[in-house]
């Protein structure tokens, strides 16, 4: 079978993540991402503030970008079009105006075209996974994609759910946590990092598949994509047009800063330690 | 980007109406440009700031770093598309350089040096050959080039350059020294400027193109520098250097002419590196004054402090202005040399201010090598000397407003 002409389009969704960096790498309060992250020099943030009314936290005036994990499926998808085993690569997120920026990354890292579906005000707040995998379903169904990539998680509510349920609803089968995606013939071989070590699996295309952090590193946009990516073309899609009720299931009771460390207590023998944990009921 | 039509002469009222319509440009960027500067920002942070110190202790040139900026188009931004290059314009160069050295200041100094200097003037002066010769390969980061005007007995006084370029038949010999050559250890082809026709004192300089490494060309020692240590500098020797006629770039004795020109451009670019240096330098200082207590409190809440800071920010932010002000002018094809030269001058003194009260602000910690603000104050040092002493840029400023108020 004919992998170029058969497989249309990969679509990459972006998850953009608030961040309270102010247009700096957060990664120094965001532990779980890239081994570069980890090089990055401290810096100092305001640190993430827990809305007075507790019922989130504030994301007014914050810069927004792509989640990493999402970078990192974008990538991913590139890398399937330069083999030229995908014909089409299209990044698709659901947010206010500002998500159009992380499209643009997207389309300056490689990707063919944007779609941008607008949610915003109240909707964005209570927007989560089941909400953006309806979206998601139904513009696979409407694009005819072939195959989805995402990011395993996003980093501010690390819910790691939107890619299963896409899978799900679609009826499509899935590799989920995917460190390395290999296409052969009409199936793709995904090699998934699992508590227990590395399983392999193979799942026939059209599927879902979510990144995780060894996927692979993505690359810096070039100045000439840049550029390119001016020309390509960003379509502007409401829910309500796929069908979708953006409308929450849940509703956030309540949203709390951790507790504050306790200082702890110094103790002269372990019986005194053991004394101590039954105490607090530990033991 | 589109300018205002005629550039009215600048007496002080029509200058204040030209500044105006540019002003919505100059609060926030196109998209592009925004685009292409978080990009750059990314890679530094990410790539460059982690290794700064260490390329800073080793002098190491950081030639897989060049080879990622060259495959981003970093190293020839100006450059075509059709050559090679990122085809963008030099408000966009400015703002790689001043992003990129805010990582790292002596790889600031590579790209610009490589942009400005090698790859500027080829492109302005250069035959079609030449340019796809002499540009082409160096658009990738796989080779640098390099820039030799100044000479051990004249720096500012670049007239009187002293290399001599004899023609022999089909070829020219040139024989002299070069001093104080950026990149030289690491560069593929070098601009040499020498004298043609000494009786035409600075008319009867031209400039050449020179291969790397060449027959009759040698380097001197590598300079053990203040700051920026990660690019190299030292003298280029020629002796009995032989290079084919159409080595030649431009025309005969319009050598010094190029080197103004070029040098007119090249002073934005190391504007833009000073206003890294010092952009770096105020974000440490800032984050330490948040986090450094002192008589019960954040130091940032002492007006002591928050003075410098405030001063530190107006100087970095007036220079970036002026700085895009002049790539702005340059890129709409308007006379840019005043504005170029007041840019070179505020960026690198606001560098060498800023660094200088950063270690006031990090007291002891700014001293020692644990945090970056000595490295900073020691690469802000050389942004008020190359490319045009500050001295040189008071200079081409004065001649400049006097030729304005002719009478």
């Amino acid at each position: 079978m004919h992998r170029s002409s058969e497989v249309k389009h990969v679509a990459s969704y972006l998850n953009t993540r608030g961040c309270e960096c102010f247009g700096q790498p957060c990664e120094s309060h965001c532990p779980v991402l890239t081994d570069r992250t980890i090089h990055v020099q401290l810096k100092t943030f305001i640190k993430i503030r827990v809305k007075p009314d507790r019922t989130g936290v504030v994301t007014d005036g914050v810069k927004h970008s792509m989640n990493p994990f999402c970078e990192i499926a974008v990538e991913e998808a590139i890398k399937l079009k330069e083999k030229k085993l995908v014909k089409e690569v299209v990044a698709v997120s659901c947010g206010p105006q500002q998500v159009q920026e992380t499209i643009r990354t997207a389309l300056a890292m490689g990707a063919d075209r944007g779609i941008h579906v607008e949610v915003s005000g109240k909707d964005y707040e209570t927007l989560g996974p089941l909400q953006v995998s309806k979206i998601f379903a139904a513009l696979a169904k409407k694009e005819q994609a072939d195959l989805i990539i995402l990011g395993k998680q996003a980093i501010d509510d690390d819910c790691n759910q939107t890619g299963q349920m896409i899978a799900a609803l679609l009826d499509w089968p899935q590799g989920t946590f995917a460190s390395e995606m290999t296409l052969e013939a009409d199936k793709m071989k995904v090699v998934r990092e699992v508590d227990g070590g590395l399983e392999t699996i193979k799942i026939k295309l059209p599927a879902v598949v979510t990144a995780d952090l060894r996927l692979n590193t993505p690359r810096y946009a070039t100045l000439p994509n840049i550029m390119k990516a001016k020309k390509k073309k960003i379509a502007n899609v409401k829910p309500a047009d796929l069908g979708v009720d953006v409308c929450s299931r849940l509703e956030v009771l309540k949203v709390d800063e951790p507790p504050q460390r306790q200082a702890g207590v110094k103790v002269e023998t372990v019986d005194d330690l053991v004394g101590k944990l039954k105490e607090a009921g530990r033991v | 980007m589109s300018m205002s039509s005629a550039l009215l002469p600048s007496t002080l009222g029509m200058a204040v109406g030209h500044g105006v319509r540019c002003l919505s440009q100059l609060a926030e960027l196109p998209e592009l440009h925004q685009m292409m500067r978080q990009t750059c920002r990314d890679y530094a942070q990410k790539e460059l700031a982690p290794i700064a110190a260490q390329l800073d202790k080793d002098h190491k040139f950081p030639a897989k770093q060049v080879k990622e900026l060259g495959a981003m188009g970093v190293m020839a931004v100006e450059v075509p598309e059709s050559l090679g290059g990122a085809g963008m314009d030099y408000l966009a160069y400015c703002l790689a350089v001043e992003e990129l050295s805010r990582g790292c200041a002596s790889t600031g100094v590579i790209v610009s040096v490589n942009n400005s200097l090698y790859l500027g003037p080829i492109l302005k002066f250069g035959t079609e050959e030449q340019k796809k010769q002499w540009i082409t390969p160096f658009t990738t980061g796989e080779r640098v080039g390099c820039f030799a005007l100044s000479e051990p007995g004249n720096g500012s006084d670049a007239g009187a350059a002293s290399t001599l370029a004899q023609q022999e038949g089909d070829e020219w010999v040139l024989s002299g020294t070069k001093a104080w050559i950026t990149n030289c250890w690491d560069a593929s082809a070098t601009v040499v400027f020498a004298t043609t026709d000494k009786s035409l004192k600075h008319k009867g300089i031209s400039a050449f193109l020179v291969p790397m490494p060449h027959p009759g060309l040698s380097l001197g020692k590598k300079e053990d520098k203040l700051g920026i240590r990660a690019s190299s500098t030292a003298n280029i020797i020629l002796e009995d250097c032989r290079i084919p006629l159409g080595n030649m770039l431009g025309e005969r004795g319009m050598g010094f002419n190029i080197a103004m020109q070029t040098l007119d451009s090249g002073r934005l670019g190391i504007a833009a590196q000073a206003l890294g240096i010092a952009q770096a330098a105020l974000d440490c200082s800032a984050d330490y004054a948040h986090k450094r207590t002192a008589f019960g409190a954040p130091i940032g809440k002492l007006q002591a402090i928050q003075f410098k800071l405030a001063d530190m920010a107006l100087a970095i932010e007036s220079a970036r202005l002026l700085t895009w002000r002049a790539a702005m002018l340059r890129d709409a094809k308007k006379p840019f040399t005043k504005e170029a030269a007041m840019a070179k001058l505020a960026a690198s003194e606001a560098a060498t201010f800023v660094s200088h009260q950063a270690i006031q602000v990090l007291g002891g910690m700014g001293y020692v090598t644990d945090m970056p603000a000595e490295r900073h104050y020691r690469d802000a040092r050389i942004t008020e000397i190359y490319e045009g002493t500050s001295e040189i840029q008071r200079l081409v400023i004065a001649n400049n407003i006097l030729k304005e108020y002719q009478q």
